[in-house]
């Protein structure tokens, strides 16, 4: 997935969005400031968020993070292996370490995720 | 503890070393008109227990200024010496965990020996390294319960459940939006069924007792069952002497157990400090409060000790972290380590044992008594609710001018155990009671609701 055409969260949350589904995923700008990521914990499908909301937590050896849901929506899917395959987050971020799909419940949340050059922007500041 | 001694064996060895067949003819050289000619006018050998009790005997002073039948939460065991003579070493007695805990692997491994004892004696996957004591022990248990299941709408609280710590419950839980629902005890036990009628699907746990406050074994596989089918956690409080004689929390499978440490290794002194003692089924580790130690190798390969997970705590995860607790109960956590190694096993089933006989003798022999009768007639482990004519804390204080303290009495904790409990009182037994001072309690009981 070429990350120019993803949104972005200032919480570092990438979104891909194919219809009404968003899929979601942590920036390789998170994972490299994480470090070594220990433990990752994902959300119940079925489970309904706003945006913002945490959704599941990953764990480095210097910090638990919580991982935001960037747009409102239900949880249709999760990445099941990805949590035993925690080096595909520093090797993969926007393909295969994608972390749940949601479908959304208000496209307009879309209009307050970032670009790619605005999120790299945000990061560098 | 000083003390020398020796075998058969030993004393084999040593004649066999200096070349003698015999103590009598190490001793021959000496003339037999200054021989004894008889064994020394010794009494023979005594438990460590036994002796310190002919002391307090022979100084008049019994128990520290009354024999102790003393109930409800904190009890009066045997403390091996050792216990005292290991702890208040330096290296230990005034160490606080440093900031950089790795700094002190002394400390890390004798609270690792501590996860180790609990996980045992509970049958629990995983012990943390201790909290402040039980009552807080059921809060931070209900605190986990949340984070595990994501329910906040309700907990279920056994009304047999300690007072005091469904009082530190309601305290943590003042300015939440939690519901604490109490399922009464009746007869001196939570049904089944009356726990199942409390349960919401936004019930995030159920808090039990196993013996419960009364003294009395509730069916804890029932209640967790019940527990489970809601989709709630099941919170046990334990007696961590109990699993000498019952089967352990593990064994019930609930999903948290806690419990007041106090009654492994540490005296009663005025109502504390005391020992929370936290543990989990091993999926739930990282909701879990407190400090966590574990084992692994430097890059040498040699063995260590290291603080885990660590990034759960409150100096890394702030207003996020799974407790505002980043300590331990060290001294007494250390405490406990020593008195489960020394006694093992064995010694905590013949404490279980001899608690619950004398527990049973106890309470055939009050109820001998014209108008004494045991509240609730079910099976218990060392304490029981004793009613007499007379009111609880009538009794009590006559008792204690006998020389006996007994108690709490029920009516101390107002209404929160239920309504007509004026005459009664809990009775604790544990091994160190002796018959002779049990049936000292029983005249004096008798005398006091004759006079």
């Amino acid at each position: 997935m070429d990350p120019e055409t993803l949104r972005f969260a200032k919480t570092h949350e990438w979104v891909s969005v194919t219809g009404d589904v968003a899929t979601v995923g942590i920036t390789d700008f998170a994972v490299r400031l994480l470090t070594d990521i220990v433990y990752l914990s994902l959300p119940k499908v079925g489970k309904v968020y706003r945006p913002g909301q945490a959704m599941g937590e990953v764990e480095s050896v210097k910090a638990v993070s919580d991982i935001y849901a960037p747009v409102a929506g239900e949880v249709l899917e999760v990445n099941g292996g990805l949590p035993d395959q925690l080096q595909l987050l520093s090797e993969s971020p926007f393909e295969r370490a994608w972390i749940v799909k949601l479908r959304m419940s208000d496209a307009g949340d879309l209009q307050q995720l970032l670009s790619r050059a605005q999120y790299l922007q945000h990061c560098g500041e | 503890m000083a003390y020398l001694f020796d075998t058969p064996e030993q004393r084999q060895r040593m004649l066999a070393a200096i070349g003698a067949a015999s103590v009598d003819e190490l001793f021959q050289q000496i003339p037999v008109s200054l021989q004894l000619g008889r064994e020394l006018a010794l009494p023979g050998a005594v438990s460590e227990l036994e002796l310190e009790q002919d002391l307090q005997r022979r100084l008049g002073q019994a128990g520290g200024g009354g024999v102790c039948f003393l109930g409800g939460g904190v009890y009066d065991h045997y403390i091996p010496a050792v216990v005292d003579e290991l702890t208040s070493r330096g290296e230990f007695y005034t160490a606080y965990t440093p900031y950089q805990a790795e700094a002190s692997q002394g400390t890390l491994q004798a609270f690792y020996e501590y996860q180790t004892l609990i996980s045992q004696l509970s049958g629990m996957e995983v012990s943390n390294a201790s909290l402040y004591e039980g009552g807080t022990a059921v809060s931070e248990a209900v605190f986990m319960a949340m984070r595990v299941n994501g329910r906040d709408g309700r907990v279920v609280v056994a009304g047999s459940l300690h007072p005091e710590y469904r009082q530190v419950l309601r305290t943590y839980f003042s300015r939440l939006g939690t519901e604490i629902v109490e399922v009464p005890a009746v007869d001196g036990v939570v049904s089944v069924e009356s726990c199942r009628a409390a349960l919401t699907a936004e019930t995030t746990a159920v808090v039990l007792q196993q013996p419960n406050f009364f003294g009395c074994l509730e069916d804890i596989g029932g209640l967790t069952a019940a527990a489970h089918a809601a989709g709630a956690l099941a919170i046990l409080a334990f007696d961590p002497i109990s699993p000498g004689l019952l089967k352990r929390p593990g064994d019930y499978g609930v999903d948290i157990a806690v419990a007041e440490g106090q009654p492994l290794g540490t005296p009663l002194q005025f109502g504390g400090p005391l020992l929370g003692v936290f543990t989990c089924r091993s999926e739930y580790v990282r909701k879990m409060p407190g400090r966590l130690i574990g084992r692994t190798v430097d890059r040498r390969g040699r063995e260590c000790f290291v603080l885990n997970l660590q990034a759960r705590e409150q100096h890394i995860r702030r207003d996020k972290a799974t407790s505002n607790i980043c300590t331990n109960q060290g001294l007494l956590a250390l405490r406990a380590t020593v008195f489960l190694s020394v006694v093992g096993p064995r010694g905590l089933r013949q404490m279980a044992e001899l608690s619950h006989a004398k527990a049973r003798y106890a309470a055939e022999r009050l109820t001998s008594l014209p108008g004494v009768v045991l509240k609730f007639e079910r099976a218990f482990f060392r304490e029981f609710v004793l009613e007499t004519p007379r009111p609880a804390t009538e009794v009590l204080r006559l008792l204690s001018d006998r020389g006996f303290n007994v108690g709490p009495e029920l009516s101390r904790f107002g209404g929160s155990l239920g309504a007509g409990l004026e005459r009664c009182f809990l009775v604790a037994l544990t091994e160190k009671r002796t018959r002779a001072e049990i049936d000292a309690l029983v005249s004096a009981l008798g005398d006091v609701l004759g006079s």
